[in-house]
């Protein structure tokens, strides 16, 4: 703990060296820090997440990796005594600034959580449902961009014919899937998935983790989770944390093969966390 | 006199518990080095000899009690001559207790000269029946203790026979509430029947016009005695499942959305509580809110906006204090519903740009609504049921009307009003009391047997 200083300022050093080749950042975070009352959870963090590419946040449990991802569309503001000191920078603007809007944030900013979770209403509803709340669409557009967003989450052939019936009788992996619909339809420019495979069988797994790469062309995309390989597979950078610091950053072929801090090192190989 | 032989056979089983006791300590100290050579610990075998004493004796007095009396009084009359009391039942009745009452020492002699003579009988009888049943059961317990002392061996599982012995005591205290229930429910149907063979079904169920007084001559004015329970029937859903349910179900629903969404927890803490302890007023404090405080209120203001027959007892008045009454209740099922969404279902909208209050309407509640509708369903029984405020402010004329400002009656309250006071117990007045019953019994048992299917049912789906 007492190392924390020196720890986050090697990462800024990491950060800078090992940037995606050929690519902008389109999210930045400056000096975050965050607070759950008392708890000092995320430490001056400092990152860039490319545009149209995958990053993964990986670490042990508590090391603040879902912490952070909820900095990005402000949920943590919806419980009393969480905060967030610093810059989180996208389109210029500073996104936990409370002069930005939670709810219009929410429509930039979509997310996709652990647990699949379908609201009480149909298929064709839960993919309505924001857009409704945050767009004026007429009747054929809303269908259109139902059916699009159906198709973009790899759904559509499994759920056209039962559009208007309860999205409770889907499978599993059809609601998570369903759940990425809901969110891509009102075309967000990052997407955050929390865990989104850890309550699925491995064959949904697969097609959550194809789609992923599918949409890796359209969104900037920050995925947290706790499977090494699943990170190795879909992402192409990777964040180490570890007790609320940024351990190593960089692309995640080079996080997986030869990574340059020990720490990271043990945890990759699973020797550690 | 059958009191101080029960005491002497609790003295003869806890003898026998120290003598089982005094077993089981030598059985202990012979067998001290040999893990497993004595079954149970001493006391046990104590406990076990004192319940085979206690059990047979207790059972032969309580047989006393319930059936002494009867056996006493058959053999009382049987000794009076013949021609000496009348014929019927309530002569039998009135002359037996004359004869209790001299037997007590309650009067000083007796009108009826039988009945002296069939109060020395009497005396004689209970005395020598007494001792008889009393020196039984002190026998049976000296009987049972000997039988379970003599069964006593260093391996007699005496600690397992206790536990099955104490599993008896357990289920037959529940049996008491449950053949109470059934007791009722008897009593209730075979009054009702009663009730039937006077006033055709279709005219109680279905008839409009109530009026119970029934003529006690045959030419007394007014007294048609007419049993249509449908003004009843239709006051009770007025009052209990309309105008209460207007108020309690927003009121009710909106205190729980506030508490599980948007209170902060130290809040929560303190407002549940004292939200149930209003659901602990005794109804017969609302009761009385309602009469002199909400009636006259609601009388004036009908008058105010021009309406000139308002009566001071009205609907609105009940249902209005039964809605506050039933607030608590709707607003904890409802709670209990809502807290049983999954956090994350909230969380997913919210994280789709929804307002909480976005949320709350259009995920929350059609995800928690069988649990709402069921606790809605519970809270209308209750309030179908309730009996107090009506009485005190519904008023007990039985107008079929929808004019809010009305007098009109419930069921509830005419029972109590068919019951209260001096009654025969064999006139269609009284008895039409035991039909409303049922029907309200029977209303209310499907209304919480289907509402605790619908929650059951609801809470499964997020199990």
């Amino acid at each position: 703990m007492t190392q924390a200083p020196r720890m986050s300022s090697l990462a800024d050093v990491v950060t800078r060296q090992n940037t995606l080749a050929g690519t902008t950042p389109f999210v930045t975070t400056r000096n975050l820090n965050f607070y759950y009352g008392d708890n000092h959870a995320l430490k001056d963090i400092n990152l860039e997440f490319p545009a149209k590419r995958v990053t993964a946040l990986i670490g042990p449990s508590g090391c603040g990796k879902s912490t952070l991802l909820r900095v990005f569309n402000r949920m943590y503001s919806l419980y009393p005594g969480q905060r967030a000191t610093g810059e989180v920078l996208m389109d210029g603007d500073n996104l936990i600034d409370p002069k930005i809007d939670a709810t219009d944030l929410r429509a930039r900013v979509g997310m996709v959580f652990q647990k699949p979770t379908p609201f009480p209403m149909s298929i064709h509803d839960n993919i309505a449902y924001g857009l409704k709340l945050h767009l004026k669409l007429s009747k054929a557009e809303l269908e259109e961009r139902v059916e699009w967003s159906l198709r973009k989450a790899a759904l559509w052939e499994e759920a056209k014919d039962r559009l208007h019936s309860s999205a409770l009788g889907m499978s599993g992996g059809q609601q998570q899937r369903l759940c990425i619909a809901r969110t891509i339809a009102v075309k967000p420019e990052v997407l955050l998935f929390d865990e989104p495979t850890s309550a699925l069988d491995p064959i949904s797994t697969a097609k959550i983790e194809e789609l992923i790469a599918e949409l890796r062309a359209d969104f900037t995309i920050l995925i947290v989770t706790h499977s090494m390989q699943q990170a190795a597979r879909c992402s192409d950078q990777t964040v180490f944390m570890y007790l609320g610091n940024v351990i190593e950053v960089g692309p995640t072929a080079q996080i997986f093969t030869n990574p340059s801090v020990q720490q990271t090192m043990e945890y990759v190989t699973g020797r550690f966390g | 006199m059958s009191w101080g032989f029960a005491w002497l056979a609790l003295l003869v089983a806890a003898a026998g518990f120290w003598m089982g006791r005094a077993r089981g300590v030598r059985f202990a100290e012979a067998g001290a080095h040999e893990i497993g050579s004595v079954h149970s610990r001493p006391h046990y075998h104590g406990l076990f000899v004192a319940i085979l004493a206690l059990l047979p004796a207790m059972a032969l007095l309580l047989l006393w009690a319930l059936l002494g009396d009867r056996l006493i009084a058959r053999e009382v009359l049987a000794s009076v001559p013949a021609g000496g009391i009348g014929a019927t039942d309530l002569d039998r009745e009135a002359f037996l207790s004359e004869v209790r009452g001299l037997v007590r020492g309650d009067y000083a002699a007796a009108f009826d000269p039988n009945a002296e003579a069939a109060a020395a009988l009497w005396k004689q009888l209970a005395q020598r029946w007494g001792v008889v049943f009393g020196l039984g059961s002190v026998a049976l317990a000296a009987m049972g203790a000997l039988w379970g002392w003599s069964r006593l061996r260093p391996q007699f599982r005496a600690r397992t026979r206790v536990e099955r012995m104490t599993m008896l005591l357990l289920v037959v205290a529940s049996l008491v509430a449950i053949l109470t229930t059934f007791g009722i429910v008897a009593s209730l149907v075979f009054e009702s029947f009663r009730f039937f063979e006077l006033v055709s079904p279709m005219e109680f169920l279905f008839g409009t016009n109530w009026s119970p007084q029934t003529a006690m001559r045959a030419d007394q004015v007014g007294s048609s005695g007419a049993f249509g329970a449908v003004p009843l029937f239709w006051g009770t859903v007025f009052i209990g499942a309309i105008i209460a349910m207007i108020v309690a179900i927003p009121l009710g629903l909106m205190t729980a959305i506030f508490l599980t969404q948007y209170a902060a927890p130290g809040f929560r803490k303190v407002a549940k509580p004292v939200l149930e302890v209003l659901a602990g007023v005794p109804t017969v404090v609302y009761g009385f809110f309602a009469a002199l405080t909400v009636a006259p209120a609601v009388r004036d203001f009908a008058i105010s906006i021009g309406i000139s027959d308002a009566s001071s007892e009205s609907a609105l008045a009940a249902g209005l204090v039964m809605g506050v009454m039933i607030i608590p209740f709707v607003s904890s099922m409802a709670d209990d519903a809502l807290t049983a969404v999954p956090q994350s279902m909230r969380d997913g909208s919210l994280a789709m740009g929804a307002t909480p209050s976005e949320t709350i309407r259009k995920v929350l509640i059609p995800a928690a609504l069988p649990g709402i509708v069921g606790g809605v369903l519970l809270a209308v029984s209750r309030a179908i049921g309730e009996t107090m405020i009506v009485v005190m402010a519904a008023g007990l004329a039985a107008n079929l009307t929808a004019n809010p400002f009305h007098s009109v009656t419930t069921v509830t309250a005419q029972i109590v009003a068919l019951l209260t006071g001096d009654q025969e117990f064999d006139s269609a007045k009284t008895l039409s009391a035991f039909a409303l019953g049922l029907v309200l019994f029977l209303v209310t048992l499907a209304l919480n047997v289907y509402a605790l299917a619908v929650v059951k049912t609801y809470r499964e789906a997020y199990d």
